[in-house]
């Protein structure tokens, strides 16, 4: 039995447990700070691991390592390592410092990490239960205000009713398949005597249940009101690992098991990702709290990755995984530069409250810039490229209504994100900002430098996501 | 020598990049605001001097009797994908190279006391720009064009926005928007090409053949792009206000190069790639160039702004060009070509002679001035010279393009050259109505009874753009040598594309 394949999550596991102990062992204002610094550690072993790890199927075909899922890993626990850096600083204000947060985000890592691997319907609700249930508790960490308990409680309600959907699905699927193996799916579903209308009632609804996670409309509901009363390193986090990992799955259930039926699901990926990239585009536009706006901007984002999903080929997943890669990157660094918004020792979250940052703080300022260009699709931009590999799939597919529609929502979008820019340089300038701490000034240069740069030898990662996506169409 | 590149360096990468190093070395000042700025200018002025000298180089070692791309550059960007960074120029884009790298110059020293606040900043801006434009000009990547292209917006974007006039917020956002919303579409038009001709070099795709239908589409994609930044009526609007609220720099480079992208798409992209939907759409593009040049003619007659009036014959001077490059024969093309390098500099000067009075009184209002010969003999002179130009009087810049433009009308169409023409007619009559009104006239205000005439500087500004608006209108030859082969080689390949497939028009009659 290969039990090897899963070294990097049985080594993360582990590193959580102990942890654990430590924290409980260890007293003191210190033990956050040494949990968060030993996470990151941990992340940086696991990355080390993953890309040292062979290649397989293993554990009765419930687990596989590809090039597609580690590509996504390493996607994973980049955003996990750059959360927990974010957290760094916000817990120390904000009185958080427990060490239990670190340690929630590696095993929401490990569940994320469980589902890209997943090759049966029982490792994915395992892995999305591990990463979910994580989660819920990191949303309502800051026990103490209203709004963080608030979040944490409607992500939990809404959460476990899209389980529930998703469970529903597995077993229906379970039922007219007779079995949970990815590949065991695919061979009931390409003899057209066994695919039964129930199969495709059971994917409507698995379909429905990740859908929620990526927070695709018409599931996005709980996007805003989570996004906005979690702590906002939460935020952070919450907006790209789990949104790489629930697309990532969502990408390789349908063009595997699902695959011969293609023209079924097709039409449900592009309503919804018609529907993501106007409500998006649209409901962004009228926010005043910036964290509410990233979660409208994290829809529209989604409704584009949907795109390459919805052109159904390798070209389409290669731009799905440049989408996602692009999107954890100007995302993590738009939230370092939102935990940096603090005047006067308290934490501010409006639009306006940016006013003038391109006199108070240019450097800050630069690199909102740059994400919101990015966000916008504008060239040389790391976004623009993910936009570029999203329309050349949808392009090659022939699926103009949805390019076009695509394109236009993008221009409607840029509206909001130049509206930032605006509010930074053009208009009169608030208060300053307090002094940025090093850990965030950190976390946006990486972001800013990547996003900024991407576009000098985007080769090496054009190349890596071609290899992953090959492996879904052998 | 080297066939291919003939400068034996990298010269139009150099060209490119080289003002943005000038503008990361400028961010890079620290000192009191006042030291800043003064050197933040100096070393903007001196980088945009050193890259246009550089470009000189373009002016003599351009081989003008090819036709073919020369100076040519490449290197592997996503070599298995078709798209690699390439950067050549031939007789289409030389001069609009070297426009920009000469403008660029004009615009920083006319922006030495008129922009105050964050000065570095603005020279930032402006230099980014200049190597957008630069990129953008010399790209033979239809991928490196649409960055260029695309990318320009960011630094026009800030710099109407943060340095323009009271409604600079409304302006910038709807010049972003607009442009964008063009831009998109031929983003998508690009992926159809690439996954077509399998690759993004512009020259495969102009060796390519494209399906008939398939270019009807791609030329409205284009057209959707370019067509908004020519600007092309009804789609013009978004230009009076951007002009109107930039920094009179600004305005220049508005003026003097970005209305030229969009022509210079036309050139490069919808005349060559797609023969047969030009041949089909040139009616199109002829009517909404005659109602531009006419309509914003008359629109231009009734403004009491300047830069606004300017603007609008901006329009009506690029809906000329449009006429020329549509008619697809050599006097036409030459013509579109000369026009638009005529205007380039002639509307550019125009707006500087707007900042002049703008520096002094801070209006544009033309009811505000009057009577400026008494005091400002020597602007009175340069602002008819420029006037005169912008009309098209013969031994001015602005003859020959539209005299040209006309011909090839002619050629295709008596009524298009006809109504083409009243549009001199319609530009004399605005042209000289503005000039009378700010120039004639009593004094009647007293802050113009003190009113100074050009400053050194001023002059250092104008004198060049002087020189150019004659020399181009008495020694066209000069310019037109550059482009000659080239065009022809156009017409040739666009006669024969039409000459060997079915007329798009017979495909799709009923």
């Amino acid at each position: 039995m290969n039990w090897h394949l899963a070294i990097p999550e049985i080594f993360l596991s582990c590193a959580a447990m102990a942890m654990l102990l430590i924290g409980v062992l260890m007293r003191g204002e210190k033990v956050f700070f040494a949990a968060s610094m030993m996470a990151v550690g941990a992340v940086l072993l696991t990355g080390i691991l993953v890309l040292s790890g062979a290649g397989g199927v293993g554990y009765h075909g419930l687990f596989a390592v590809d090039a597609y899922s580690n590509f996504a890993k390493l996607l994973i626990l980049a955003a996990v390592g750059f959360g927990v850096v974010m957290s760094l600083d916000y817990n120390d204000h904000e009185n958080l410092r427990r060490f239990e947060f670190p340690i929630l985000m590696l095993l929401a890592a490990v569940g994320m990490m469980l589902m890209v691997s997943a090759a049966s319907l029982m490792t994915l609700y395992l892995g999305l239960e591990l990463m979910s249930l994580s989660i819920y508790v990191l949303a309502a960490f800051a026990r103490d205000e209203r709004r963080s308990a608030e979040a944490g409680l409607k992500y939990f309600v809404l959460g476990a009713l899209a389980s529930g959907l998703l469970l529903y699905g597995v077993s229906l699927v379970y039922g007219f398949a007779g079995t949970m193996s990815f590949d065991g799916i695919a061979t009931a579903m390409a003899d057209p005597k066994q695919a039964s209308p129930g199969l495709t009632v059971g994917l409507v609804f698995i379909v429905a249940g990740l859908a929620f996670k990526i927070s695709a409309v018409p599931f996005h509901m709980w996007t805003p009101d989570v996004y906005e009363g979690a702590p906002t390193p939460v935020t952070a986090f919450m907006g790209t690992a789990p949104k790489v990992a629930a697309m990532v799955l969502l990408v390789r259930l349908l063009t595997g098991p699902f695959g011969q039926q293609l023209a079924q699901w097709q039409q449900l990926i592009v309503l919804v990702a018609i529907a993501s990239m106007l409500l998006g585009s649209l409901a962004a536009i009228g926010q005043r709290n910036i964290k509410r706006l990233m979660a409208y901007s994290s829809i529209g984002h989604m409704g584009y990755a949907l795109i390459g999903l919805a052109a159904g080929t390798a070209d389409g997943v290669r731009g799905v995984l440049i989408y996602m890669l692009t999107y954890v990157f100007m995302n993590v660094g738009t939230f370092a530069c939102i935990i940096a918004m603090r005047r006067g020792g308290r934490n501010v979250e409006g639009v306006s409250d940016l006013a003038g940052l391109g006199r108070t703080d240019p450097m800050l300022a630069m690199a909102i810039a740059v994400f919101m260009f990015s966000m916008a699709g504008i060239p040389p931009f790391s976004g623009f490229w993910g936009k570029y590999f999203i329309f050349t799939a949808a392009v090659q597919q022939g699926m103009w209504t949805l390019a076009v529609i695509g394109v236009l929502t993008s221009v409607i979008g840029a509206f909001y994100y130049i509206r930032i820019i605006k509010v930074m340089y053009f208009d009169d300038a608030a208060p300053a900002f307090d002094a940025r701490p090093a850990a965030l000034s950190f976390v946006a240069a990486a972001g800013g430098l990547f996003t900024a740069f991407f576009f000098i030898f985007p080769a090496p990662v054009v190349a890596a996501a071609q290899a992953a996506a090959k492996v879904l169409f052998p | 020598m080297n066939a291919l590149n003939a400068a034996g360096f990298p010269l139009l990468s150099l060209l490119t990049f080289l003002p943005l190093v000038g503008g990361v070395a400028i961010m890079m000042i620290r000192g009191t605001e006042e030291a800043v700025a003064a050197n933040a200018r100096w070393a903007a002025l001196w980088t945009s001097l050193i890259v246009f000298a550089l470009s000189l180089v373009l002016w003599f070692r351009f081989d003008t009797a090819s036709a073919g791309f020369q100076f040519v550059e490449e290197a592997a960007w996503l070599p298995e994908w078709g798209i690699s960074y390439k950067m050549g120029v031939d007789g289409i884009s030389v001069l609009f190279v070297l426009l920009a790298t000469a403008l660029t110059p004009i615009c920083i020293l006319a922006s030495w006391e008129s922009i105050g606040t964050r000065v570095r900043e603005f020279m930032f801006a402006f230099l980014v720009l200049e190597t957008m434009m630069v990129g953008m000009f010399a790209a033979l990547d239809f991928v490196v064009f649409y960055m260029f292209f695309e990318g320009v917006l960011i630094p026009m974007y800030l710099i109407i926005g943060v340095w323009g006039g009271p409604r600079r917020v409304y302006a910038a956002i709807k010049f972003f928007l607009y442009t964008l919303a063009g831009s998109v579409l031929m983003l998508l038009a690009l992926l159809a090409m690439w996954y077509a001709a399998g690759s993004t070099d512009i020259q495969v795709l102009m060796a390519h053949k494209f399906a008939p239908t398939m270019q009807t589409w791609l030329f409205l994609a284009f057209f959707a792009s370019f067509a908004v930044k020519v600007p092309m009526w009804p789609v013009h609007t978004w230009l009076p206000d951007a002009h109107v609220e930039a920094p009179t720099a600004g305005s220049v480079i508005l003026a003097g190069v970005l209305l030229k992208m969009g022509a210079y798409g036309f050139l490069r992209f919808s005349v060559p790639m797609l023969p047969d939907a030009t041949a089909y759409f040139a009616p199109m593009v002829f009517t909404l160039s005659v109602v531009a040049v006419i309509y914003t003619s008359l629109v231009a007659l009734a403004q009491t702004d300047m830069k606004k009036l300017i603007a609008y014959s901006s329009v009506a001077h690029m809906g000329v060009v449009t006429i020329g490059i549509f008619t697809v024969n050599e006097q036409g093309l030459s013509g579109a070509l000369f026009q638009m390098l005529a205007h380039g500099v002639v509307s550019g000067a125009l707006f500087l002679c707007v900042g002049v009075v703008y520096d002094r009184i801070h209006s544009r209002e033309i009811t505000r001035y009057g009577g400026l010969a008494e005091r400002m003999p020597k602007y009175a002179l340069v602002f008819m010279l420029f006037s005169m130009a912008s009309v098209g009087l013969p031994g001015t810049a602005g003859f020959v393009g539209e005299f040209l433009v006309l011909v090839g009308a002619f050629k295709v169409n008596f009524w298009l050259a006809l109504l083409g023409s009243l549009g001199m007619v319609l530009g004399a009559a605005y042209m000289l109505y503005l000039y009378r009104r700010v120039i004639f006239g009593r004094i009647t205000r007293d802050d113009l009874r003190s009113i100074l005439d050009l400053s050194p500087r001023e002059v250092a500004v104008f004198a060049p753009l002087v020189l150019l608006t004659l020399w181009m209108g008495i020694y066209p030859s000069s310019f037109t040598v550059f482009w000659d082969a080239t065009v022809h080689g156009m017409v040739e390949k666009h006669l024969a594309a039409l000459a060997s497939t079915t007329k798009l028009a017979g495909v799709l009659a009923p």
